[in-house]
């Protein structure tokens, strides 16, 4: 293979497994990086790192639009360390070169990515919510919300290749499989001196109250014009008739009403859901950020000048204490009827 | 134990109010606070002291007056601070942020851990803390809920993940990002906040840290911003006032009927 020392091109994607398998958000980002590498008339290449990684997942990510899949594979990459990762990602980006690199803003792209952004002397912009290239010059356009969530600012990294980004998992859909791809499959020895790690991973302890948020179809959402933590109990009706995820905003888990796995938003998850149904959330840039890809949403809020009303498809202005007990009931009758 | 905690001044975000003609933000009246993730660094550093003596050292780049978040930062109990402030550091990105920081920490010698916040509350990037360790090639744990087993040479660490948390044992020195579940920051005592007052609170400027010129600030950041905006928004909303309660029951009519013809009910 021909390699040109002096220009970066090619799309990448940083695609993750977990024993073996290939995760959820690498799908997510062959959506962004095909969108990506469409608009540069250049090539997608998934790179992914672990051990005894299936064969039929590489595959997939040919199928669901990789043009290149480069696996480097060593046991001691079978879990995420950052010295072992770093160090064998940085010898691929130089002998590679790529222009871009998206990653997902997991507990491994925002650890894995800066590390690799110092020592590449590359741009990284974290958690992006919209990608895209500038015309003309073909800079990647990064657009992230910025000072607390207030305001998007759009980022780009002028001077410095490669341009790296991270984006919220469950913020795309998931590329499918499209019938008649091909692509290569190019297996890569992990470089010995790069596999000395000063991090242990001693064990894996996985925890069982995960409660599906970001897999729900409906997720019902609770911001501060609930007022009180005793309130909260108001939703679970409505939550039991819809048979709904609970999130919350920021301001509610910072009040303690209820914990973190909940939080949606910027600084907390990113949803998707098939409805949204918004409950004295007033939606804040920051709130917005982790939900306005759903595909229907609904707010109900007291402020007829609320935010959220500006994303919604459906507003109900008035008191949600008034409103989400006969709503529940409604949506109850209705459900048992059928 | 020799502990550094980089901590960050950021505006009350909560407080910040946009301009809705020129869509920029107003920072008039909004006060600057100790990154509120932070807070969790600090405390978890005090508790290693507490258990294994030591000092803990709080650093941060900012304005000058950024020195009032390292003299709370005292005042809940940290040994000393130092503020690195320039002209030639304004507009730096988390790379040239990162390095600022790591080059003040090699200027202050041997140390144990760095301890950082998960992230800044302004930034939201979570960048700096994996930016420092990568400038001195220190390994990194983030997301770290937990600190235990700590003796010269190591500790074992709780580190929070998507489907549950890691155990790790990571060699020192090394850089910990700590998540709210690592301690309950405490407030700062009456005597915190009288030494935080009066003691002395060094200044280092670019050439203190002996840092490469062309690597400060705007000049040395990869990453430009080009366009700050507010959002757009897309969708038709059918809004309904429902104030009195013949109001809701026709609004809560219509929207289950929305809701049936989206085939959700």
């Amino acid at each position: 293979m021909v390699k040109n020392k002096q220009a970066h091109s090619g799309v990448w994607i940083l695609a993750e497994q977990a024993d073996g398998k290939v995760q959820r958000i690498s799908y997510e980002l062959l959506t962004r990086g095909r969108d990506l590498a469409d608009k540069r008339h250049t090539d997608l290449t998934a790179i992914i790192f672990g051990s005894d990684i299936n064969a039929k997942d590489l595959q997939a990510l040919i199928d669901c639009g990789a043009d290149k899949v480069i696996a480097m594979e060593a046991a001691g990459l079978e879990h995420f360390l950052v010295e072992p990762y770093a160090c064998c990602m940085l010898k691929v980006i130089e002998d590679y070169r790529p222009e871009i690199i998206i990653a997902g803003a997991t507990s491994t792209g925002r650890t894995l990515m800066p590390y690799i952004a110092i020592k590449a002397n590359a741009g990284l912009t974290a958690d992006c919510t919209v990608l895209d290239i500038e015309e003309g010059t073909g800079h990647l356009l990064q657009t992230r919300p910025a000072i607390g969530g207030n305001i998007l600012a759009t980022i780009k990294t002028p001077q410095h290749r490669p341009q790296m980004a991270t984006v919220r998992p469950h913020s795309t859909k998931p590329a499918t499989k499209q019938e008649g791809r091909t692509g290569e499959i190019v297996h890569l020895k992990a470089p010995a001196e790069c596999l000395a790690s000063r991090i242990n991973r001693v064990a894996f302890i996985s925890d069982e109250s995960q409660h599906g948020l970001q897999e729900a179809d409906i997720v019902v959402a609770v911001g501060r014009g609930i007022k009180k933590g005793e309130n909260m109990t108001l939703t679970e009706p409505l939550c039991e008739s819809l048979e709904a995820a609970l999130g919350a905003t920021r301001d509610v888990v910072d009040r303690g009403w209820l914990s973190y796995p909940h939080q949606i938003g910027l600084s907390g998850k990113t949803v998707s859901p098939k409805l949204y149904l918004a409950v004295g959330i007033s939606g804040t840039i920051q709130h917005l950020a982790g939900m306005q890809t759903s595909e229907t949403i609904v707010a109900i809020n007291t402020d007829p000048d609320a935010q959220i009303f500006n994303v919604a498809d459906f507003g109900i202005v008035g008191n949600l204490f008034d409103v989400l007990p006969v709503l529940a009931e409604r949506i109850r009758k209705a459900r048992n009827h059928q | 134990m020799r502990i550094i905690v980089p901590i960050k001044q950021v505006p009350e975000t909560n407080a910040v109010k946009m301009d809705s003609e020129t869509g920029t933000m107003i920072r008039d009246g909004v006060e600057a606070i100790i990154n509120p993730l932070d807070l969790y660094a600090i405390e978890s550093a005090i508790q290693l002291r507490e258990e294994h003596g030591g000092e803990i050292i709080a650093l941060s780049m900012g304005p000058p007056k950024a020195a009032a978040a390292l003299r709370e930062a005292i005042a809940m109990g940290c040994d000393s601070a130092v503020l690195l402030s320039d002209k030639a550091f304004a507009g730096a990105d988390t790379w040239a942020t990162s390095y600022v920081l790591a080059k003040a920490v090699e200027h202050m010698g041997d140390y144990d851990l760095i301890i950082c916040g998960e992230r800044a509350t302004d930034g939201d990037t979570g960048q700096v803390g994996p930016g420092i360790a990568s400038f001195l090639d220190l390994p990194v744990a983030t997301y770290i809920g937990k600190v235990d087993q700590v003796s010269k040479k190591s500790c074992r660490l709780h580190r929070l993940v998507e489907n549950g948390h890691e155990v790790l044992d990571v060699e020192l020195p090394a850089v910990l990002t700590m998540v709210k579940e690592v301690a309950d920051p405490r407030l700062p005592t009456l005597r915190g906040k009288q030494r935080a007052k009066k003691v002395d609170l060094p200044v280092w400027t670019a050439t203190d840290i002996n840092a490469d010129a062309d690597k400060l600030g705007l000049a040395g950041s990869p990453t430009r911003v080009v366009k700050i905006f507010r959002p757009q928004v897309a969708r038709q909303c059918e809004k309904i006032i429902a104030m009195d309660e013949s109001d809701i029951d026709r609004a809560v009519d219509r929207l289950v009927t929305f809701l049936q013809k989206k085939d959700f009910i």
